[in-house]
């Protein structure tokens, strides 16, 4: 299949897909392959997979919207997790996402105008005692007032990213 | 194999090993309801509507896709089984539009159909619609999304059978719909436009882009001297629409029918298929003779093919042949020849194809070689579909109009070789006739090349043309061609002689009379008649051969000059460029 990029791919995605080109399973491995690379799967990079892969990309199409875990979209630079789980939903965890909203401009599944956060909505953190909780990359803070939310937010805002988990 | 004795609904029944339930119930004559189910695809069971009993017990099994098994016993009715199905079908139509009346399957529905059949007069769901675009661009076909009940057999004749996908489901749960992959509407996707898809459909939601309100318009202005061709399998399947058998040959009434429309003149695409033989073979003989040109010589009359060939196959470029499709000739020479002959201002022609396909649509202007009178050689391009509810909108009484109707002269007589186009292995048994006579200036013995009718997906035969051997492939049904393109590429590679002298491709299963623009309901049992009513019609004809076609003797003689000659070449030939697969 002949699909035309001039996207480069990085020596070690290229060397993974190598890896992996004969084997069975190999699309699901080489897109979390990606994904750990980009935080998501860019577009001219699926089209590159095509390519390598010998794969339509209706295939890697189908597979990555399916999974919820692939990304389609350019995540934030740091990514909020709002429980929603039973007890953060009884203790205001909508709230919390309401206000996040209003003060960095993007909603569930969005990310800030300024490219800095994400915000997606999990279910059960496994810590209910400190409802209501996020995560921000991955760190838990609990307990939360609305009023809270500046001071948490200002300790990410111009930082470097993370670790992606 | 080995026999398998079971007993559907008490009546003992033997079948095949491997046979599946649904297939043994139809043999004790039990219709088990199906939708997803297509007998051109592999069973998936997505639907669930097909569900049957193993007797005495509670479990139920998809007729559709479960072996039968030695010994079983299967209830394939019973209150509880149509209670299940009833709501399978219930829960179909709470994510379904309900304007069947403003619906293009109105009628044609297998939805509309079940719900018909089980008697739903009630909807016990919250009716929940899916708000998704509708999908316009590719100017052949339209999707719309909403009315899709997922069953998955676009994207599976997309995938399988045409090996294209440009249709996958996309999203999971109640998000799932069915859609070309990155974001791409259809007219941007890999999409060839064969209309597979669109044939396959159960319901409403991939179709025929509708252009004959176009047409009708054209017909009511006085300013326009409108003419009409129709392509060779269209005479055999419009009779389905009317209550005839499938394969019924009906080009006389088809003719009445058209001028009862009002058309200034009645040509046919089979003339065009003896033009475009007569260019064709002259090709095949310039490059398998003189060595001009690159061998193994592939077929273009295929829009879909060609398509996919600037898409998927560019390296084949140089092996296709010029020659224009038929009804791009007969348009072509409309505006130029017929219009010169009858003093007609080219601008004022309307030429209308009508054509078992949907790809037409799209090639009618695919590039500035259809232009070539100065005008769009043909203007538009319907599918048999649309001219069945033509008619029918214009209160023509079909079964009743007389046979023996003619078409008009001078771009309307044909020979059999012309009509037998709309087969798989027609174009190349046509070309082969003449061919052989330009080769050897003698007449065949006998015209029939039966090695290369018939459904099988890739049919090869060596024959002997004037004591030189000629290698031939024959493919259709998308899938197929890679095959035949991998051995052409191969034999390139070891630069020893070409795996083929001479190649036809058809986009469709069993050429055009199986066409994506064809009346619904195609199988391979269908599509063996309609090319049995073509070869039925060759038969008949006074000439078998395109070069024995007078008025395409005439056209050469009065106005072409000879096959090749410049003249011919500006207005009967086009060229191919490579194309992204996706356009975006």
């Amino acid at each position: 299949m002949q699909v035309e990029t001039q996207t480069e791919l990085s020596p070690a995605l290229l060397e993974f897909i190598r890896q992996w080109k004969d084997k069975p399973g190999n699309l699901i491995m080489v897109l979390h392959k990606v994904q750990e690379e980009y935080r998501y799967v860019p577009r001219e990079v699926a089209f590159k997979v095509a390519e390598l892969l010998e794969v339509p990309l209706a295939k890697i199409y189908g597979v990555i919207t399916f999974y919820h875990l692939f990304k389609l979209k350019q995540p934030g630079r740091h990514q909020i997790a709002v429980c929603m789980g039973t007890a953060c939903y009884l203790k205001g965890g909508e709230d919390l996402i309401r206000e996040l909203e209003a003060l960095i401009g993007a909603g569930v599944n969005r990310v800030s105008p300024d490219g800095e956060f994400s915000v997606e909505v999990v279910r059960c953190l496994g810590c209910c005692g400190l409802a209501p909780v996020l995560t921000i990359d991955g760190e838990v803070y609990g307990n939360l007032k609305k009023a809270d939310l500046p001071d948490v937010l200002a300790k990410y805002q111009g930082r470097q990213v993370a670790a992606v988990a | 194999m080995k026999n398998i004795k079971l007993e559907i609904n008490g009546k003992p029944v033997t079948v095949k090993e491997g046979t599946t339930i649904l297939k043994a119930a139809q043999k004790v004559n039990v219709k088990v309801p199906v939708l997803c189910y297509h007998p051109d695809l592999p069973a998936w069971a997505a639907c669930g509507i097909c569900v049957v009993k193993i007797a005495g017990t509670a479990k139920m099994l998809r007729a559709c896709s479960t072996p039968v098994e030695e010994g079983m016993k299967i209830v394939t009715h019973d209150p509880e089984i149509v209670q299940i199905r009833r709501t399978v079908i219930e829960l179909i139509l709470s994510t379904h539009p309900n304007d069947c009346l403003q619906c293009p399957r109105n009628q044609n529905c297998e939805l509309q159909k079940l719900a018909a059949d089980f008697g739903i007069r009630e909807l016990p769901f919250e009716h929940r619609l899916r708000d998704l675009p509708v999908d316009t661009t590719t100017g052949s076909i339209v999707l719309n999304p909403e009315k899709c009940v997922l069953c998955g057999r676009c994207a599976k004749v997309c995938q399988q059978m045409q090996n294209v996908w440009a249709l996958e489901f996309l999203g999971r749960g109640e998000k799932t719909r069915i859609a070309p992959a990155a974001d791409v509407k259809l007219g941007e996707s890999p999409c060839i436009k064969c209309g597979q898809c669109s044939a396959h459909c159960p319901v409403g939601a991939i179709y025929e882009k509708d252009e004959t309100r176009d047409v009708l318009k054209a017909l009511l202005n006085p300013d326009l001297h409108c003419v009409v061709q129709i392509a060779p399998a269209v005479r055999v399947a419009i009779g389905e629409a009317f209550g005839f058998e499938p394969g019924t040959l009906l080009t006389g009434k088809t003719y009445a029918a058209l001028r009862q429309m009002g058309f200034k003149a009645i040509f046919d695409t089979n003339f065009g298929a003896d033009l475009t033989i007569m260019e064709e073979a002259a090709e095949f003989v310039e490059r398998f003779a003189k060595g001009h040109g690159e061998l193994p010589l592939i077929t273009s009359c295929c829009p879909a093919w060609v398509d996919y060939m600037e898409k998927f196959a560019p390296d084949m470029v140089p092996h296709f042949s010029s020659a224009k499709s038929p009804h791009e000739m007969v348009g072509v020479m409309a505006k130029t020849y017929y219009a010169e002959k009858m003093g007609l201002d080219p601008k004022n022609i309307y030429m209308v194809s009508i054509m078992p396909c949907t790809a037409k649509k799209y090639e009618v202007s695919r590039s500035k070689d259809m232009f070539a009178s100065g005008h769009q050689d043909v203007d538009v391009s319907l599918t048999t579909r649309e001219l069945s509810r033509m008619f029918k909108a214009a209160g023509i009484d079909f079964a009743n109009l007389p046979d023996d109707e003619t078409s008009d002269s001078i771009l309307g007589s044909y020979s059999g070789a012309g009509t037998i186009f709309g087969a798989t292995g027609g174009v190349m048994e046509a070309a082969l006739r003449t061919a052989h006579h330009m080769l050897t200036h003698k007449q065949l013995d006998d015209v029939n090349f039966m090695a290369v009718r018939g459904l099988d997906g890739v049919k090869e035969a060596m024959l002997n043309i004037a004591g030189q051997e000629i290698r031939i492939a024959v493919a259709h049904w998308m899938c197929n061609i890679e095959t035949v393109l991998d051995r052409v590429r191969a034999a390139k590679k070891a630069n020893g002689e070409p795996a083929y002298h001479f190649i036809e491709v058809m986009a469709c299963r069993g050429g055009c009379v199986g066409g994506g623009g064809q009346p619904y309901g195609a199988d391979d049992e269908v599509r063996r008649k309609r090319a049995a009513g073509l070869y039925k019609d060759d038969r008949e004809c006074a000439h078998r051969c395109s070069h024995e076609n007078e008025e395409v003797q005439a056209i050469y003689t009065d106005f072409l000059g000879s096959p090749l000659s410049a003249k011919a070449h500006h207005y009967l030939h086009n060229q191919y460029t490579a194309k992204p697969l996706y356009r975006k």
